[in-house]
């Protein structure tokens, strides 16, 4: 049984045969892709010194790489997990757009790590000789919990809808139907099984929201645990929380504006969605200036002469034009546009989107590499300095590309719209027509119809 | 158990970098080669760093050789996700070279920059690969793993099999590494810092004793004599 949706074909119709405008996406975001991977041997036979990270800057981008993607990864889990739990039932046809970006972020978070690490080989080390002494570990631990987790609500909110791909979509090709009939775990919509369903959600929403601030929270610390200038503070937790949700959320209005001009789902992602993002994006916006308020007034009146050398090289040194420029993109145009031009206007509040984005990357290098270029002995090492290769830029486009990809291909196999959370009619009120209807009984296939013998007819 | 410490003393060091060289010579460190050097990737366990205040004439040059400080508070082994590297029951911080997974959460967590990584696979020119420094402990690292100052630990497993073989104990007197050894100007100083009566325990309790960053609680064991 599945709760009546009118908009159901609607949101099925990407799920259909892939034509050819999606091979070439996919090839090009393929050869992406595979250019990463070519490059990530050539850096695995040659080793890390093909990338530009030297002493003391020993972390850069492949580092801040794996802070965005797990910071973009918070976006599913702040609209179907935070937002549910807040009873904030306007969120149901994005929650699934937004949890497939976790889905796919998350992945791209870990591999940037995995590229960062001098002996990927001995990665079961973590596994055997793991201690949780270690920043890293709470790392490994959290982003390896979050994404079982971001799989399993995924797959759970998934059921009911792949039940109905199994039982309406026959005309799909056969490894289709079988993957959906095997997929479905055989959910015959019972209003026991969504109950059940729903209790199980809503458990692992409050789960997830625990693992959401703590995961963030932990990547932070692997920064703030040191002892370095610009790193060892106690906002840091919070204020790198904060910049996950604000470009995770943005990350999703950019994908549902994508999807709602691709696959024609205006009628099912309305004006007002964005609208309801928009105010919640406004107040990240405003919470992430006052983390940077907070930590760069305390720094710069403390005038300790370590942090200061580290702030001054944001204010006006060598990292002023990426410090005032993450102020302009991630604060200054966003606040805005959002503010001024967002309501009732996606592609005003999609170029905020994308400039946010932009800016939170640059926010992350700017976390991580000046406490690095200014070691606390510098005016005896002299400073240091730091210039990406190409090996490092290609490898980190190949990640977008590769959750562009995957997010695509995802698109296309499953409704990126929740049918079963936006259905019209309710999982009481299906079980009640069920039950008027009486048992439903498969109507025979049409039989020749014999011919009735006429009385009197010569045979 | 001895607790290992160095004391060098400012005044008698004429930055002649001896040290630096005995050391490279001692344990194997990869050659980075000028244009590595220049990006910052020259690995040099003990290096002489310049400290100059003041403006052209006022200038004070202070140069301190630096090696690992072997810290007895050290930020850098609780960092370690794999504990490849740690403390050892007489202080000194090792790198296990087969566990390392080469993150380098422990060489951004050092506040001294001691902590050296292999980008590349060690090369040396060939007029060098015959004077490799043959003991185990000092094997070329591969690609992608920490490596740093052990005060020499290879000198000191030596030392104490040859107290062995001559039939006599093993005393704190008995190694030392070799910038210790080979300083010109006789400023390094070497031994146990838990013997009230040897040489670096009297001279770390000098008036003109100092260490570096102490403020920041890792308690180096690497002293210095403070110039004057």
């Amino acid at each position: 049984m599945h709760p009546y949706n009118s908009n159901a074909d609607l949101i099925l119709k990407p799920v259909r045969r892939v034509n050819m405008a999606d091979i070439f996406l996919w090839g090009v975001l393929g050869a992406f892709l595979l250019l990463g991977i070519g490059l990530y041997i050539r850096q695995l036979v040659l080793g890390l010194g093909v990338t530009g990270l030297n002493r003391p800057v020993y972390w850069g981008v492949y580092i801040t790489d794996f802070v965005f993607f797990i910071g973009l990864a918070h976006s599913g889990t702040f609209i179907s997990a935070i937002l549910r739990v807040a009873g904030q039932s306007w969120r149901a046809p994005l929650t699934r757009a937004a949890e497939a970006v976790t889905l796919f972020s998350l992945p791209f978070g870990v591999l940037a790590i995995m590229t960062d690490m001098g002996r990927p080989d001995r990665i079961l080390n973590l596994v055997f000789y793991g201690r949780y002494q270690s920043a890293l570990l709470w790392d490994v631990t959290a982003v390896g919990l979050y994404l079982l987790s971001s799989i399993v609500f995924m797959y759970l909110s998934l059921l009911p809808d792949i039940a109905l791909m199994r039982d309406k979509l026959t005309d799909l090709p056969a490894w289709q139907r079988k993957l959906y009939k095997t997929l479905a775990l055989g959910w015959q919509g019972t209003p026991g099984q969504f109950h059940r369903l729903e209790k199980t959600l809503d458990g692992m929403a409050i789960f997830m929201t625990m693992l959401v601030v703590t995961v963030h929270t932990v990547v932070s610390w692997v920064f703030g645990m040191s002892l370095q200038p610009g790193w060892h503070t106690a906002l840091i937790g919070p204020f790198f929380l904060l910049g996950a949700i604000l470009s995770g959320t943005c990350a999703v209005v950019i994908v549902l504006a994508l999807l709602r001009k691709v696959y024609n789902l205006e009628k099912v992602l309305p004006l007002r969605l964005f609208n309801s993002l928009r105010k919640l994006l406004i107040t990240f916006t405003l919470g992430w200036i006052y983390m940077i308020i907070a930590e760069y007034l305390t720094g710069a009146y403390g005038n300790m002469t370590e942090e200061m050398h580290v702030i001054n090289s944001k204010f006006y040194g060598d990292f002023a034009a990426l410090f005032w420029g993450m102020v302009l993109l991630v604060f200054v145009v966003p606040l805005a546009v959002f503010v001024l031009k967002g309501k009732d206007n996606i592609g005003w509040m999609v170029f905020a989107s994308i400039l946010v984005n932009i800016g939170m990357w640059i926010e992350r290098f700017v976390v991580i590499v000046p406490t690095e270029v200014f070691p606390r002995l510098f005016q005896h090492l002299g400073e240091g300095s730091y210039l990406p290769t190409y090996t490092e830029v290609l490898i980190t486009l190949s990640y977008f590309a590769g959750m562009a990809l995957l997010y695509a291909i995802f698109t296309r196999l499953f409704p990126i719209v929740p049918i079963w959370e936006t259905a019209e009619q309710s999982v009481a009120e299906m079980a009640a027509q069920a039950e008027t209807a009486g048992p439903q009984i498969p109507e025979p296939p049409d039989q020749p119809v014999p011919p009735v013998p006429v009385p009197g007819a010569a045979d | 158990m001895p607790r290992w410490g160095m004391v060098i003393d400012l005044d008698k060091c004429f930055a002649c970098q001896s040290c630096t060289a005995a050391c490279r010579m001692e344990n194997n460190t990869p050659i980075a080669g000028p244009d590595q050097a220049e990006l910052g990737r020259a690995v040099l366990w003990n290096e002489v760093l310049p400290f100059l205040e003041g403006e052209y004439p006022h200038v004070v040059a202070t140069l301190i050789p630096r090696p690992c400080q072997h810290c007895d508070n050290p930020p850098c082994i609780k960092v370690c996700p794999v504990q490849a590297t740690f403390k050892n029951a007489e202080g000194i911080i090792e790198v296990n070279y087969q566990r390392c997974i080469g993150c380098r959460m422990c060489t951004v967590g050092c506040p001294y920059e001691i902590r050296y990584f292999n980008w590349y696979s060690p090369e040396w020119p060939t007029a060098l690969t015959a004077h490799l420094n043959p003991d185990a402990e000092t094997a070329p690292r591969p690609a992608g793993v920490v490596e740093k100052c052990t005060f020499c630990i290879q000198r000191r497993r030596k030392a104490e099999q040859q107290a062995l073989a001559e039939g006599r104990p093993f005393t704190a007197t008995d190694y030392i590494p070799a910038c210790v050894q080979t300083c010109t100007g006789h400023a390094r100083y070497f031994g146990d810092l838990d013997d009230p009566n040897s040489l670096v325990t009297k001279l770390a309790h000098s008036p003109r004793a100092m260490r570096l960053l102490e403020e920041l609680g890792t308690l180096p064991k690497v002293y210095y004599l403070r110039q004057g």
